[in-house]
C-alpha cells in the first residue's frame, strides 16, 4: 500500500455481483447467486462465521404452523405492523411474513439443527409482541428456535451451504468506499486484503451492501466489535440517503456492565423482570402482554423503574431477570447458552440467582432504503429513483419491515427472506443484460481518497480516543429517552468529532494484518451513522416506537406517520410515505399501540 | 500490576519473532484477556489480533494464553495470570501472519474436506423434514462448534500432519453430519475417513477436550467414528467370509 494509490497502481478484479458482508443476509444472497453460475464474490472483513448473526439467540419468527396448526402469516403480519408503530411498509411486511415459511423450511432442508417438538416438527417459542387472531387471541408461540443458539446454527448452515455450492469468498478483505461513475451508478468498491494490504478495485455489475448494523456507535451495546456500519458509511459518503435512522432498538436485557445479549426467549419461556422491591413491574406497564410487550415498551419501563429509584444493586442502575423458577432442566434444555453467558459475564448462575440486566443498544431499524428486491433508491420530489448497481439487505438495509420497532425473531427472518429475494432479482436482472457503465480513473481516484489520506497522515487524532468520545455522545444524548436541547448538544459535539475523524493519525502504516488501519476506517463509518442518527432523531418531533422524546411524548400521526429520509449532503431530513398497500389484503390502519 | 508478555512478529520489519513485555495496571474488577489486549492496543496500536463478538460465540480470538489455548474474550485474567504474569502467543502449529494472528488456511481446508453440509438424496417435503427430539439430541455437543481452532492447534497429530490428519474440529463436524438422521451419506462419509491418516492419527490424548472453550468433546466424536469404521470393516470381513472372499 506504499505511496499514493491510483487506478494504475491497484489491480482491478471483475465480477457480475459483489456482496459486501458475510453474515446471514449476505450469505443468503450469495447462496442464491452461487447456484446461478454468475461470477460472484462475498467480501467479508472477517471469516464469515465470525459475523454478528452468530450472536442471535432466541430464534426466527415465522408462521410455520408447528406450535399452532392454525397459525396464520397474516397474524404475524399484524403483529409486525403494530410492532413497527405503523411505519413499517405493509407490502414488504406482507412479503416477509408470507414468504417466510418457505425460507425457514429451506433452512431446515439445508441442515439447520432446529429444536423439535415431540411430533418431530420445528420447536416454536413465544416471543414479545406476538398474538393470535390479529391481537384478539392471546399470546402466540411463533419463534422457531435451535435452543438459544439460533443465529449460530443459521450462520453456520448458510456458510456450509455456500461451501457446498462453491461460492467465492474474499475473506478478511475490507471494503473502503463505493466507486460511482458520472451517472451516479455504483460500479463496485475499493477494497483491500487485511492480511496482505493488497488494494483492488472490485468492479461489479451489482454491489450488495450486507454489512449489518452499527451498534458500536453507542458505548453500551449487545453488538459485536465489528458492527461499525461499514456499508452505510460507504453509501452515506457516496451521497445516498438513509431511512429511519432515529430508530434504534434498545434490547431490554443486556447483561449489566458487559452488554452481552440475554435473549427475549428467556421471558418467552416464562422468565420475568423484577425491580429492587422484587415486584414484577411489567404487570403495571403492560397488563396483558406483561414481560412480552414490544421491546421498546419494556426497555422504557425498565428505565423508568431505575429513574424512579427502584433499580437494583449498590448503584440502583439495573433490574433483574428472574429465571430460577423455571428449574434447572428447562434452563439447560432451552437456554443453555444463556446459562453459560450469565456465568461468564455476570458471575451468576440463573438456576439459582436472577441476571442483572439493563436496556442496551441492540438493533438499527433504519438503513439504506430499498424495495423488496434489495434495490437501493434515492427520493427526488417524492418519487423513488433506483440507484443502478446498488443493493442492500439485512440490518444494513431499511426495506422497511421493522419501522420504528422490530419484533424479536424478525431480524433473522428479514435476513433470509430478503437475502434470497435480492439474489433472485439480481440473477434475473444480470442475465437479462442489466448492469452499469464504466467508471473512469477520476471516479476510482475519488473512492481511494479516504484510504490515501489516512495512509499519508503524519499527525492527528487518536482512533481509540475519538471513538470513545463519539460513543459517549451517542450514549448520553441519543439513548432510550431523548430531548431536543440535549440532542442539539449532541449534534454540535458530533461536528467537532467529524473534524477529528477527518484528521486521524494512522500510526501503523504496514501492510500485514494492520488492524490499526481497519479500526480507523471503521471509526469514520461509525461517524457517518452517528451523524445520520443524531440529525434524524433531532428532527422527528414526536415519540414513536423506539424513538421516545420527553419534549414530544405523543405519537403524531398527522405529521409523522412517515419514514424519515436523511440526506447526507444537505444533512437534512425529508419525509417519505409509508406503504399502506399490501397486495393480497386490506392494510392495517394505525391504532393506539397497547400491550 | 501484572506483567504481560506478548508474541510480536511483523513480517515486514522483524526478521524473527520476539516477546514484548508490557506492565499492565489491572482495574478494580476482573477483566477478560481480550479487554486487557484492547487496553494495551490503545497505547500500542500496532498489536494485531482477531476479535469480533467478544462473548465466546464467533471463535475469532483463539490464542495461547499462558500455554493453554483458549478464547481471550471469555478467559478472565484472574484465572490465568499465574504469579501476576500473563503470556500471550498465537495458536501453535499454524503459520503466523502477524503477532497473534495465524494463517488458518489448512484448518479451514480440513473443515471443507469433510463436506460440512447436510446431504439427503430424497427430495425435500413441502415443509420441514421431521426429526424426533431424541434424534435431535444426538446433535447436541456437536453443532455448537465455533471453528476457533483451539482444539486442532493443541493436537500434536495436527501439528505433524495438518494436511492429512483431519483434526479434532473437522472430525467433530464430520460426526455432526454422520449423527444427523436427516443425512443419507453416512457410508460415503465414513469411507472418506477410512485411510490411515484422516481419523487414525488421533491417539486420544484429549488435548482437544481440555481446551475446548465451548466444553465440547471431539475425542468422543472421533471414538464414535472409529467404532463405526470398525463395524463397517467387520461387516466387510463377514461378507468376504460368507462368499469365500471372492468378489470384494
Amino acid at each position: 500500500m506504499v505511496g499514493h494509490l491510483n487506478k494504475d497502481n491497484i489491480q482491478t478484479l471483475e465480477f457480475d455481483a459483489l456482496i459486501v458482508g458475510g453474515g446471514g443476509s449476505g450469505m443468503r444472497t450469495s447462496l442464491e447467486l452461487a447456484k446461478s453460475g454468475l461470477k460472484t464474490a462475498v467480501v467479508s472483513k472477517v471469516f464469515p462465521t465470525r459475523s454478528h448473526t452468530v450472536s442471535a439467540q432466541g430464534g426466527i419468527t415465522c408462521a410455520i404452523q408447528s406450535a399452532d396448526p392454525n397459525d396464520d402469516w397474516r397474524w404475524h403480519m399484524f403483529d409486525t405492523v403494530k410492532g413497527s408503530d405503523y411505519i413499517g411498509d405493509q407490502d414488504a411486511i406482507e412479503y416477509m411474513c408470507s414468504e417466510g415459511p418457505k425460507a425457514v423450511f429451506e433452512l431446515e432442508h439445508m441442515g439447520l439443527p432446529f429444536s423439535r417438538f415431540e411430533n418431530g416438527r420445528i420447536y416454536q417459542r413465544p416471543f414479545g409482541g406476538q398474538s393470535k387472531d390479529f391481537g384478539n387471541g392471546g399470546q402466540a408461540s411463533r419463534t422457531c428456535a435451535a435452543a438459544d443458539r439460533t443465529g449460530h446454527a443459521l450462520l453456520h448452515t448458510l456458510y456450509q451451504n455456500n461451501v457446498k455450492e462453491g461460492a467465492n469468498f474474499l475473506n478478511e478483505w475490507f471494503a473502503v468506499d463505493l466507486v460511482k461513475n458520472k451517472f451516479n451508478e455504483v460500479t463496485g468498491v475499493i477494497a483491500f486484503s487485511i492480511e496482505s494490504g493488497e488494494v483492488a478495485y472490485l468492479k461489479s455489475r451489482a454491489t450488495v451492501l450486507a454489512t449489518g448494523g452499527a451498534g458500536r456507535i453507542y458505548a453500551s451495546t449487545t453488538n459485536a466489535l465489528i458492527n461499525t456500519g461499514d456499508g452505510l458509511g460507504m453509501s452515506l459518503r457516496a451521497g445516498f440517503p438513509a431511512q429511519d435512522m432515529e430508530m434504534w432498538q434498545f434490547h431490554p436485557t443486556g447483561i449489566h456492565g458487559a452488554g452481552s445479549l440475554v435473549t427475549e426467549g428467556c421471558r418467552g419461556e416464562g422468565g420475568y423482570l423484577i425491580n429492587a422491591d422484587g415486584e414484577r413491574f411489567m404487570e403495571r406497564y403492560a397488563p396483558n402482554a406483561k414481560d412480552l410487550a414490544g421491546r421498546d415498551v419494556v426497555a422504557r419501563s425498565m428505565v423508568l423503574e431505575i429513574l424512579e429509584g427502584r433499580g437494583c444493586g449498590p448503584n440502583k442502575d439495573h433490574v433483574l431477570l428472574k429465571l430460577d423458577h423455571l428449574g434447572e432442566e428447562v434452563l439447560n434444555a432451552k437456554l443453555p447458552g444463556i446459562c453459560e453467558l450469565s456465568k461468564t459475564f455476570a458471575g451468576v448462575d440463573p438456576v439459582y440467582k436472577p441476571i442483572p440486566v439493563v436496556p442496551t443498544c441492540h438493533y438499527m431499524m433504519g438503513g439504506t432504503p430499498t424495495n423488496i428486491h434489495g434495490q437501493a433508491f434515492t427520493s427526488v420530489n417524492e418519487i423513488d429513483n433506483e440507484v443502478p448497481g446498488l443493493f442492500s439487505v439485512g440490518e444494513a438495509a431499511c426495506v422497511s419491515v421493522h419501522g420504528a420497532n422490530r419484533l424479536g425473531g424478525n431480524s433473522l427472518l428479514d435476513l433470509v427472506v430478503f437475502g434470497r429475494a435480492a439474489g433472485l432479482h439480481i440473477n434475473e436482472d444480470l442475465k437479462s443484460g442489466g448492469g452499469v457503465e464504466e467508471a473512469n480513473s477520476d471516479d476510482i481516484e475519488s473512492a481511494l481518497h479516504r484510504l490515501n489520506k489516512l495512509n499519508e497522515s503524519n499527525s492527528g487524532f487518536e482512533v481509540a480516543e475519538v471513538k470513545r468520545e463519539l460513543q459517549e455522545v451517542m450514549q448520553n444524548y441519543f439513548g432510550v429517552f431523548r430531548r431536543g436541547e440535549f440532542m442539539e448538544k449532541g449534534v454540535q459535539a458530533l461536528e467537532e468529532i467529524r473534524d477529528k475523524c477527518e484528521n486521524l493519525h494512522l500510526h501503523d502504516k504496514s501492510d500485514s494484518f494492520n488492524t490499526n488501519r481497519v479500526e480507523a476506517l471503521e471509526l469514520q463509518n461509525l461517524l457517518e451513522v452517528a451523524e445520520a442518527t443524531a440529525i434524524s432523531s433531532l428532527k422527528r418531533n414526536e415519540s414513536r416506537g423506539a424513538h421516545a422524546r420527553d419534549d414530544f411524548p405523543e405519537r403524531d400521526d398527522e405529521n409523522w406517520l412517515c419514514h424519515s429520509l436523511y440526506d447526507p449532503i444537505k444533512k437534512d431530513l425529508k419525509k417519505r410515505q409509508v406503504n399502506f398497500e399490501p397486495k393480497t389484503m386490506e392494510a392495517f390502519p394505525p391504532k393506539v399501540r397497547a400491550y | 500490576m501484572i506483567e504481560v508478555n506478548i508474541y510480536r512478529y511483523n513480517p515486514e520489519t522483524d526478521k524473527f519473532p520476539y516477546m514484548q513485555k508490557f506492565n499492565f495496571e489491572m482495574p478494580d474488577r476482573d477483566i477478560m484477556v481480550l479487554e486487557l489486549l484492547n487496553s494495551l492496543k490503545e497505547s500500542d496500536p500496532t498489536i494485531s489480533y482477531r476479535r469480533s463478538c467478544r462473548e465466546g460465540v464467533c471463535g475469532s480470538d483463539g490464542m495461547s494464553i499462558n500455554g493453554k489455548n483458549g478464547l481471550a474474550c471469555i478467559t478472565p485474567v484472574s484465572e490465568v495470570a499465574k504469579g501476576n504474569r500473563l503470556e500471550l502467543r498465537p495458536l501453535p502449529g499454524l503459520p503466523v501472519v502477524r503477532d497473534l494472528v495465524v494463517d488458518m488456511t489448512e484448518f479451514y481446508a480440513q473443515y471443507e474436506k469433510i463436506k460440512p453440509f447436510l446431504q439427503n438424496d430424497t427430495p425435500p417435503p413441502n415443509q420441514e423434514r421431521l426429526q424426533s427430539p431424541s434424534d435431535r439430541d444426538k446433535l447436541d455437543g456437536l453443532y455448537e462448534c465455533i471453528l476457533c481452532a483451539c482444539c486442532s492447534t493443541s493436537c500434536p497429530s495436527f501439528w505433524w500432519n495438518p494436511d492429512k490428519f483431519v483434526g479434532p474440529a473437522a472430525l467433530l463436524q464430520a460426526y455432526r453430519f454422520i449423527a444427523d438422521t436427516r443425512d443419507t451419506r453416512t457410508e460415503e462419509r465414513l469411507e472418506s475417513l477410512s485411510d490411515p491418516f484422516s481419523v487414525y492419527r488421533c491417539h486420544g490424548i484429549m488435548n482437544c477436550v481440555s481446551v475446548c472453550p465451548k466444553g465440547l468433546n471431539p475425542n468422543k466424536a472421533i471414538g464414535e467414528i472409529k467404532s463405526m469404521l470398525l463395524t463397517n470393516k467387520r461387516h466387510e470381513a463377514e461378507i468376504i467370509a460368507s462368499d469365500g472372499g471372492g468378489s470384494i
